[in-house]
């Protein structure tokens, strides 16, 4: 009968965690059909085998038993701690991106999205990654809340206005895949649709050499930003100054806050100490950067988050294009620092 | 009078209806809209709610119809998002959390503890003036076109984006959750001071105690989403600024306060019925609830960490993974209450001496769709997979298996179940039995196929959708029309009743409990003639000739 | 339902569904300390968006409290105290049944006040009076905030500039004007069951020592409401306080 209506029951997997995802659920699908189908079999045998037979029929004076009370409860509960720890270690996967990602950044707005790809490639709606590598989008929203989600990679992320969440997936088979937007977000939800294009590593390089308009990428475009609102008067490439710390390979590290508390700078931290700097003082440094909330726009936001990122290769590029000044070749594409695989 | 002979099926064939009850004890609209009678105030609550559940249907049925097909046909986008939004509404504020507790919580709590009326009889009527102001103020908000947000109302869109009737309908819930407060304090007054001599807590009803973990959440979760409406409110109104990313709000503050009352209030809906089904199992047995202490306290158990779950609608909000780990971890504990109940329900069908009624065919369709409703929640608080099946159609599909196969299922059982003693008259038979066949068929040929959508990635509020998805759309609309001849068929065989359908006599179930065995059919104004002594436990039924077999021997009443 | 009251042996003031005074006066006590338990978790909602905010942007909250006048928010705290006190007399009075007989040398009303109903309204008057100074001093306190642009939406400047994130402090004049909003909401309902409901019951003379349970829900209700105040005047006024002047 399904067959018939050529009905698909499961989704595609073309991701390394939608694995993952599917043995949990099949795991407990079989949980919820074996106590379904105890619960509805136990019902209609007794149904049936004890029917009323007279009318003034009573039944058993049965009042209970530990015994079963402790059975029925213990055996639930650790079916739904199985339930837990692995639907616990699943979401840590899926939470954790793997070292070497290849960075994307997106954005949600009503009702788009906007990719842009580490080489400056922009996209609309449409998403071309490499099939077998680690991706990884760093998005935010211009707008309200939305969601990420590609069925077939089982990601699933929302996407707020004000910050930024990551998600992570790598895909293992080239094809087109849905995106939706699932977080509610007005009229146009329905169509807060796109394609993600997974294509094998040459296909993605001859498509990211064909012909697109190429702007610059995100980091060499955050570069130009670290410049143009001199923020380099106070946070210079190497060392720290009076007035700010370096920048240089700073993201990730733990750093310690004026009254004692530690961050992780990751992406939200740059962010946060770009718009509002004093919520995150560095231990020992003054109060002395204006806040940027309102003066510099989300996608700039982005790039220069990119190149602050990528400030620790640049140093090495630094050494590297001292080293191209006495005859070697260097790219120059990397001097912007942008980690590729 | 707790008195074994009036368990006894009364035989004389022609039963006449008592000469003065509560329905003939004042006539005209005024002795109905001045009443403070708790049996009166149920049966407002029952015509009203059910005009609320009529309309929010209708909406299920644009839904149902829009979604036969992969494009916008029956709807524009707004259209369509003003519909969902205001199904939700209805059936969520105006039907399914007043569903149980104000019409059979209302009509049945003072009967069940021997009471002449609930503690506080003008507060009483007050909540349903205050169900009916807000009730009205959404329909106006409706009528000048609806609001868009979604029944969640999430930040920043309900705040800063929407240009519908937000501010309105919140206004309207607001006004609505003094009925639901009201109401809440009102049973549990009640409970604790109200009962009869020698009505112990262990005595009490499983109604009882659903109703009492029921009004717990109802007065300390409404509150909050009182104030989270009213901070959005004057968001919109005044410009304050409490969730505006512009000015460093923060949008998932509101989830959480949303959520504080809003996953609780499942429990709002889904605990009257279990009391429902608790009744409705021990009668047609005709032996106790297995379990009588377990299915008690599992009550209280899912009330209290009810309110310590919300997160778990948040997890891919991008709240802290150790935040969700503790919600993950608390929302599988409250799945063991609910799993002692369903097992106990079970075992209580043992040795029992079942009759097929239509109360008890819903009761165990209740059974098996809360099961299978309970363990696909189990999937949606499992970390790993709801990051796939948040906001899909499983969840979709996941809810209504808890709020309309289980809320609705043990309302409407209810419903059968009492009508013989709110009304006097009798409805069974064929048609009775089809409407709990039908219903039960329609709802897993409706929603069954969206668990499978759901995993699809389908996801929700989505009124157009890729072409893969449409077969199991049209066999979940196509379930949907069964499922709506089952909804319609007991208004007209119900009503027929009120005036065609057999005298019910104080006890035609032979039920035990002080509603059937010390109370006319309908009850007389102030319940009882004199007041009910309580001398034994709940649900026992004398067995005419001691067995020799089974369990312990109930202890026999001494005459009051 | 009239025709109830008077059932033959149930005594005036015990309400037809009830047994006993007893059964009725834990009645009433029970839905008044659950109506306040609902109340506890209302205010609750907007402390915890509140803390959330306070966490998240503390200099902020402590400029905009600065802004706040400590003088007029401890001088309104004690107002409330007053009032407080007078309720707490009103309930006194008609628990106790006490006469005022004290009162009759008082050259100025001495022969009406020596009553209990007269005390009552006593009570109940100076409620109201300090209530009034409350929230009269409240309107003043709203009208400078007018006059300094402090008003979220319609009329607000960030009152300091040092601080990186200025425009936050108006996330704390939203919640500044929300709860005190509540709280002074909570207020005038509460005077206007005063007003409208309890002196004219009190010159009835609807309460005697057996039955005066309206009147002591009342004084719970009201001193919750000075209770929120007590929160919310560290909360807003004192932040600051023990740190250095933001500007």
């Amino acid at each position: 009968m399904l067959a018939l209506l050529d009905l698909q029951l499961f989704p595609e997997q073309a991701s390394t965690f939608a694995g993952k995802v599917d043995a949990l659920y099949f795991f407990s699908l079989a949980v919820t059909a074996f106590f379904t189908l105890l619960i509805f079999a136990g019902v209609l045998f007794l149904f049936i085998k004890y029917r009323r037979k007279s009318e003034d029929e009573v039944g058993a004076p049965i009042h209970g038993s530990l015994t079963l009370e402790i059975i029925w409860s213990v055996i639930p509960f650790l079916v739904t701690m199985v339930l837990f720890a692995w639907g616990a270690q699943v979401f840590y996967v899926g939470v954790t991106t793997p070292e070497g990602a290849r960075e994307y950044l997106a954005t949600g707005k009503q009702w788009m999205w906007k990719f842009q790809h580490p080489e400056g490639h922009r996209e609309i709606n449409t998403l071309h990654v490499p099939v077998g590598e680690t991706i990884k989008l760093t998005m935010t929203s211009e707008d309200v809340i939305h969601s990420f989600f590609v069925p077939a990679f089982r990601v699933k992320q929302d996407v707020l206005p004000g910050r930024y969440t990551q998600v992570w997936f790598e895909a293992t088979k080239t094809g087109e895949y849905h995106l939706f937007c699932t977080e509610y977000c007005g009229a146009e939800h329905a169509q807060m649709i796109g394609t993600v294009y997974v294509m094998e590593p040459d296909e993605y390089q001859e498509w990211l050499d064909g012909g697109l308009v190429i702007a610059s990428s995100p980091a060499a475009s955050g570069k130009e930003l670290f410049h143009q609102y001199a923020c380099n008067t106070c946070h210079e490439a190497q060392g720290d100054t009076r007035r700010g710390p370096s920048l240089s390979g700073i993201a990730g590290d733990e750093v310690v806050l004026s009254g004692g508390k530690t961050r992780t700078r990751d992406d939200n931290y740059l962010r946060e100490s770009i718009l509002r700097p004093s919520s995150n003082l560095v231990d020992g440094y003054q109060n002395l950067m204006p806040t940027y909330q309102g003066q510099i726009s989300e996608e700039g936001l982005g790039h220069l988050i990119a190149y602050i990122k990528g400030l620790d290769q640049d140093v090495d590029t630094t050494a590297e294009a001292e080293a191209a000044e006495s005859g070697d070749f260097v790219s120059m594409t990397d001097s912007t620092g942008v980690s590729r695989p | 009078m707790s008195d074994t002979t009036a368990r006894k099926i009364d035989p004389a064939p022609e039963r006449e209806m008592p000469k003065e009850h509560y329905l003939n004890a004042g006539h005209g609209i005024k002795s109905w809209l001045l009443t403070t009678d708790h049996k009166r105030i149920g049966v407002l609550y029952l015509i009203s709610i059910s005009v609320f559940f009529a309309l929010g249907g209708i909406y299920a049925g644009l839904i149902r119809l829009e979604l036969v097909t992969p494009e916008a046909d029956l709807f524009q986008p707004d259209t369509y998002n003003r519909v969902f939004t205001m199904h939700a509404i209805l059936m969520i504020f105006f039907f399914l959390v007043p569903s149980i507790p104000a019409t059979l919580g209302n009509f049945l709590i003072p009967l069940m503890i021997g009471a002449k009326d609930v503690a506080f009889p003008k507060l009483n009527l007050a909540s349903w003036y205050m169900y009916m102001i807000g009730a009205c103020l959404t329909l106006f908000a409706l009528m000048k076109g609806g609001v868009d947000t979604g029944w969640t109302f999430y930040t920043p869109f309900s705040t800063t984006y929407s240009n519908t009737y937000v501010t309105t309908v919140a206004i309207g819930i607001f006004i609505n959750g003094f009925s639901s407060i009201f109401t809440g304090v009102n049973f549990m007054v009640t409970i604790h001071r109200m009962r009869a001599p020698g009505m112990t807590w262990f005595r009490l009803p499983l109604f009882i105690w659903s109703h009492y973990a029921t009004s717990l959440i109802m007065v300390l979760g409404t509150p909050v989403l009182a104030i989270t409406l009213l901070l959005v409110g004057f968001e919109r109104m005044f410009g304050l600024g409490f969730f505006d990313p512009a000015l460093g709000g923060d949008p998932v503050l509101f989830q959480h306060l949303f959520w504080f009352y809003s996953h609780p209030a499942v429990y709002i809906m889904i605990l009257p019925s279990m009391g429902v089904i608790s009744e409705i199992i021990s009668a047609f047995t005709r032996k106790p609830i297995f379990g009588y202490h377990f299915v008690a306290y599992s009550s209280m158990g899912i009330a209290v960490i009810g309110f310590l779950v919300w997160g778990h609608h948040l997890f891919v909000s991008s709240q802290s993974m150790y935040a969700g780990l503790i919600f993950s971890f608390l929302t599988m504990i409250v799945a063991v209450p609910s799993a002692v109940k369903v097992f106990n329900w079970t075992a209580t069908l043992f040795r029992g001496s079942i009759a097929y009624t239509t109360p008890m065919f819903y009761a165990l369709g209740f059974l098996g769709l809360f099961t299978i409703g309970g363990l696909t929640g189990l999937m949606l608080g499992s970390m790993g997979l709801d990051i796939h099946m948040h906001d899909t159609y499983f969840v979709v599909a996941h809810f209504h298996y808890i709020m309309v196969g289980g809320a609705l299922m043990g309302y409407l059982g209810g419903i059968h179940f009492w009508w013989p003693k709110m009304f006097g008259r009798e409805a069974r038979g064929f048609f009775p039995h089809m409407s709990a066949l039908l219903v039960f068929i329609g709802f897993n040929l409706t929603f069954l196929p969206q668990f499978v959508l759901g995993y699809l990635g389908m996801p929700r509020r989505y009124h157009v959708y890729p072409e893969e998805f449409q077969v199991l759309h049209v066999l979940s609309t196509a379930g949907a029309t069964v499922l709506a001849a089952g909804y319609a068929l007991p208004v007209f065989y119900l009503v027929w009743s009120l005036k065609f359908g057999k005298v019910a006599g104080p006890n035609p179930w032979g039920a035990t409990g002080l509603e059937w065995t010390a109370a006319a059919s309908p009850p007389i104004q102030h319940n009882f003639e004199s007041m009910p002594v309580v001398t034994e436990d709940p649900y026992v039924y004398h067995p005419p000739k001691p067995r020799k077999e089974g369990g312990a021997e109930p202890v026999p009443a001494p005459t009051a | 339902m009239s025709s109830e009251a008077a059932t033959q042996g149930h005594p005036k003031g015990l309400a037809h569904h009830f047994e006993t005074f007893e059964q009725q006066k834990e009645s009433s006590f029970l839905g008044m300390w659950l109506f306040i338990s609902q109340e506890l978790m209302f205010f609750g909602g907007i402390f915890a968006a509140y803390v959330n905010y306070r966490v998240l942007y503390p200099d902020a909250f402590i400029a905009g409290s600065q802004q706040l006048d400590v003088g007029i928010g401890a001088a309104n705290t004690i107002v409330l105290l007053c009032s407080s006190f007078t309720m707490v007399y009103a309930v006194w009075v008609a628990q106790s049944g006490y006469d005022g007989r004290h009162f009759r040398r008082l050259p100025v009303l001495g022969e009406r006040l020596a009553d209990n109903r007269w005390q009552i309204v006593l009570g109940l008057v100076g409620t109201l009076f300090f209530g009034t100074i409350f929230l009269v001093v409240k309107y003043f306190e709203y009208g400078s905030k007018f006059a300094h642009h402090l008003v979220p939406h319609w009329d607000f400047i960030p009152p300091v500039s040092s601080i990186p994130e200025p425009e936050t402090t108006e996330i704390f004049f939203s919640l500044y004007f929300a709860m005190t909003g509540l709280h002074g909401l909570h207020m005038v309902v509460g005077m206007g069951i005063m007003v409208f409901m309890m002196i004219p019951m009190a010159l009835r003379g609807a309460w005697d020592t057996n039955n005066h349970n309206f009147i002591e829900g009342f004084g719970l209700y009201w001193h919750f409401v000075d209770i929120v105040w007590i929160f919310l005047f560290p909360f807003l006024y004192l932040v600051g306080e023990s740190v250095g002047k933001i500007t």
